[in-house]
């Protein structure tokens, strides 16, 4: 006979070896159940659950491996397409004198109808985007920073000139702006001599300011190397050369990190005198 | 008995005999690398699962909250309700961080089983005529479940998923003219805006999971009403399918597939940590993590992202800024080549028939090298993903290795396209069965292009033998040399049998066996010989005169007895 038919060897020790199986999942099971009771804890639960599917998954292919045919059998594959005729008969019975595709005017008013309705409905979408906000590119285009707006940190505490230390930068928020998306920028001191651009924005002193966010996508560039006066961005590895107004040197990056005017006030916080010197973060169509 | 009556009484309503019976004798080929859909199906399972557990717990909403539970760096904390709900269904509810990895491992293995899936049906021509629309179906949901994974994996509010989301807004922002309506109306305002998680979370809930569960029941119908293609091997032909049948063979199996499947994600869901946001910390602006790589599927797009030099185009005053071409280009072209590639590869092999029987991939050492420059290349871009660690491991300068996998990205994959090609001409030209195996000859074939086909051993055509049951049920046989195959449904009556079998094996002559003991087979339908013909005729007409005759008197005796 065939092999669909055919005696199968071994089948005694298969038999046991299932019912092994099928075992170790029911202990599996009893396992997790008691390890969620006793706590839960993950690396068990993943362990217990993990075994007693193990167990079905073994018993299942031994099975269907050891106690069943595999193979043997062959089902036909009938012509998908009809007949002709049939086609026709079809194409009759849809275009038929009755039917409603045969009435071109009234066909053609219905689907200018229903296209109406349907483009009429797309309106409700603009409201995904608030009426109360502006329209993007002026969103895009403007930041909190405005003159006046106090520099914080982003807990809150308003900085001085002399919070920026020489090692590190002090990254800034507009005062009550702290979650804008925008808006962060941050502080740094650079040698004067070693400039060999002057920022675009001025500088309060050696301290300049920039916007934190890379211009190729909108990471914050939040790693300064302080020796060679770069900020390199952790996402897409760019990479800004301060002493050059933050121009990009590496990386995907092509404009420079726009810089943020600020001067210090008669308390000595620093403030802000205006909007970043072009918009921060990714380029878009309308970007100025 | 009660499951006989219960059936008795489903039959009465629903009339579901035939179709079980037809659904029960499906045959699946038996070829491993036919298992890879369905463990993506299995995967989609596992996710549903987890998942919907997850949303009992999970609060999609950034509204700020404070944590207060037994992860301690983070307890008493003001932080997003999405950062605190995660974090709490990991530390906090019993059993949640189990579902939560094992739902995250679960999505990789989901998408990796798609692309796997995909690569099967592209190497071996699954996806040429009348399969063209599945391939479609299928390359959609490949681009869902990228989607989905993406938006699933951004809804903690973590400060890793935020800065993906970024990544993609600025991407989004990116696209000429209308990038930046469409990304203000789908973040609702600028980013980060409180809209954002709650879409996010519908998204990744209920929209795309349904849209999803809707292509992948019409991949199914699709594949019942097609049926499956096969390899070539014996008996095997362009309209019949060989293999096991779905009961019982191929339905134990499977289950087995699914229970391995749930088995590989819960135990990497309860061992293996992953996306542990506790440690990542919540979303700001202002921060950013480092190393940062996203999930395996995403990283090809971040990998271009950093390969892809600084070139920002100014069309009539207006930018097109540096992420449009690797981000958004490269996935519209590769998809829509995707999308494309059944009709692109018929316009120029010009095969327009229909294909049962499936290819070696060797068979077309052109689709090889496409396939081979692709997965290269790709592969190239998910390295680049990860170039700062390679750079903290190695101890190279990034700009260096950046340089470096910038050419690779250009000569790699034409080199090994071209490798592939050859490879797979000089398999072709042989008879070695795996690339070990080649000879010299082989490999001159293959780099030459002349080929002697080899000498292949014809398929047997075989004989097919027809039989009755005792129970007077039908069926039939395939014999080749060596390889016996069962008609894989029992016929009720000896025309279907036949006509099954001619079917399967058209122009092969049918034998019916001699009846088992006990039974008495009706004659089989023979044309009449010229003898017969004549007798009949001749009894035809006699009857017909007797007839009359008898009808004459009939009517003359009723008359007379008016």
């Amino acid at each position: 006979m065939s092999r669909a038919q055919g005696p199968i060897s071994g089948e005694k020790g298969a038999v046991r070896r299932i019912r092994l199986a099928f075992g170790v999942a029911m202990l599996g099971a009893v396992g997790f159940a008691v390890t969620y009771s006793l706590g839960g804890n993950t690396q068990l639960l993943g362990i217990s659950l993990g075994i007693a599917f193990a167990g079905l998954a073994y018993g299942l292919a031994a099975w269907g491996r050891r106690l069943l045919p595999t193979g043997g059998y062959v089902e036909e594959m009938p012509e998908l397409s009809a007949p002709p005729r049939r086609r026709d008969l079809l194409a009759e019975a849809m275009n038929g004198p009755e039917s409603p595709l045969g009435r071109r005017g009234l066909m053609g008013m219905l689907m200018l109808g229903v296209g109406s309705i349907g483009v009429a409905l797309l309106f409700p979408l603009r409201s995904l985007l608030s009426f109360r906000k502006p329209d993007p590119v002026t969103i895009l285009r403007h930041t909190a920073w405005e003159p006046g707006v106090r520099l914080v940190t982003p807990e809150g505490t308003p900085v001085r000139l002399t919070d920026v230390g020489p090692e590190t930068i002090q990254i800034v928020v507009p005062e009550g702006h702290t979650r804008d998306g925008d808006a962060p920028a941050f502080l740094v001191r650079l040698d004067p001599e070693r400039l060999r651009r002057q920022p675009a924005a001025g500088r309060a002193g050696d301290v300049v300011a920039y916007s934190l966010l890379c211009t190729h996508a909108g990471c914050p560039v939040a790693l300064y190397e302080q020796t060679t006066a770069r900020m390199l961005c952790p996402c897409h590895q760019s990479a800004f050369d301060l002493n050059r107004d933050a121009a990009p040197i590496a990386g995907p990056a092509a404009r420079a990190l726009p810089g943020l005017p600020i001067e210090v006030d008669a308390d000595g916080f620093l403030r802000a005198r205006g909007d970043f010197t072009s918009p921060p973060g990714a380029g878009f169509w309308s970007y100025p | 008995m009660i499951t006989r009556r219960l059936y008795r009484a489903l039959d009465a309503r629903l009339g579901t005999t035939s179709a079980g019976r037809t659904a029960l004798a499906k045959v699946f080929p038996d070829h491993w690398t036919f298992m890879f859909g369905e463990v993506a199906i299995y995967a989609f399972l596992a996710l549903v699962l987890t998942g919907t557990y997850l949303t009992l717990f999970f609060e999609p909403s950034t509204a700020e909250t404070v944590y207060d539970g037994a992860y301690q760096p983070l307890d008493g904390s003001k932080v997003s309700s999405a950062f605190a709900s995660t974090v709490a269904l990991s530390w906090d509810v019993r059993a949640g961080l189990l579902m939560r990895q094992a739902h995250h491992w679960a999505a990789l293995l989901f998408v990796a089983a798609i692309v796997v899936h995909l690569l099967r049906v592209f190497f071996t021509g699954a996806f040429r005529r009348p399969r063209e629309l599945n391939w479609v179906v299928g390359v959609t949901m490949l681009a869902l479940a990228l989607l989905n994974g993406f938006t699933g994996y951004s809804m903690p509010d973590d400060l890793l998923s935020g800065t993906g989301l970024r990544i993609i807004y600025s991407t989004v922002l990116s696209v000429p003219v209308v990038g930046s309506w469409i990304a203000m109306l789908a973040v609702g305002g600028e980013f980060p805006s409180d809209e954002t998680t709650p879409r996010l979370y519908i998204s990744h809930v209920l929209i795309v999971p349904a849209i999803f569960l809707a292509l992948i029941s019409l991949h199914l119908v699709m594949i019942i009403r097609q049926k499956h293609s096969q390899f070539p091997g014996p008996g095997r032909r362009e309209h019949n399918v060989v293999g096991s049948r779905l009961w019982p063979a191929y339905a134990v199996r499977s289950l087995s597939l699914l229970a391995g499947v749930l088995a590989a994600v819960f135990a990497l869901g309860g061992l293996v940590q992953i996306n542990p946001v506790w440690i990542y910390g919540p979303f700001h602006p202002a921060q950013a993590t480092s190393p940062a790589q996203p999930d395996w599927y995403v990283a090809w797009g971040d990998g271009a992202l950093r390969l892809f030099p600084p070139i920002e185009v100014h069309i009539a005053g207006h930018l097109v800024p540096a992420p449009f071409f690797p981000a958004v280009g490269l996935g519209t072209v590769t998809f829509l080549l995707l999308y494309a590639w059944p009709w692109l590869e018929r316009w120029r092999t010009g095969d327009k028939a229909s294909h049962q029987i499936l290819e070696r991939p060797r068979e077309r050492p052109g689709r090889v090298a496409v396939g081979a420059y692709a997965l290269t290349f790709f592969t190239v871009l998910l390295i680049t993903a990860a170039d700062d660690i390679i750079a903290r491991l190695t101890g190279l300068p990034v700009t260096g290795i950046l340089r470096t996998l910038q050419i690779l990205v250009l000569v790699l994959p034409l080199a090994v396209a071209a490798a592939a090609f050859v490879v797979a001409r000089s398999l072709r030209a042989g008879s070695a069965t795996t690339v070990g195996e080649l000879t010299r000859e082989d490999l001159h074939a293959g780099l030459t292009g002349i080929e002697e086909s080899p000498e292949k051993t014809p398929d047997p055509a075989g004989h097919i033998r027809l039989w009755r049951n005792p129970d007077d049920t039908w069926r039939w046989r395939w014999h080749g040399s060596g390889d016996d195959l069962t008609s894989n449904e029992v016929f009720l009556d000896r025309q279907e049998a036949l006509d099954a079998a001619t079917t399967a094996f058209p122009g092969i002559p049918v034998e019916q066996d001699e009846p088992p003991e006990g039974v008495v087979l009706p004659p089989p339908r023979r044309e009449p010989g010229p003898v017969t013909k004549v007798v009949a005729g001749l009894v035809w007409v006699a009857m017909a005169v007797l007839g009359r005759r008898a009808d004459r008197l009939q009517s003359s005796r009723s008359e007379a007895a008016e």
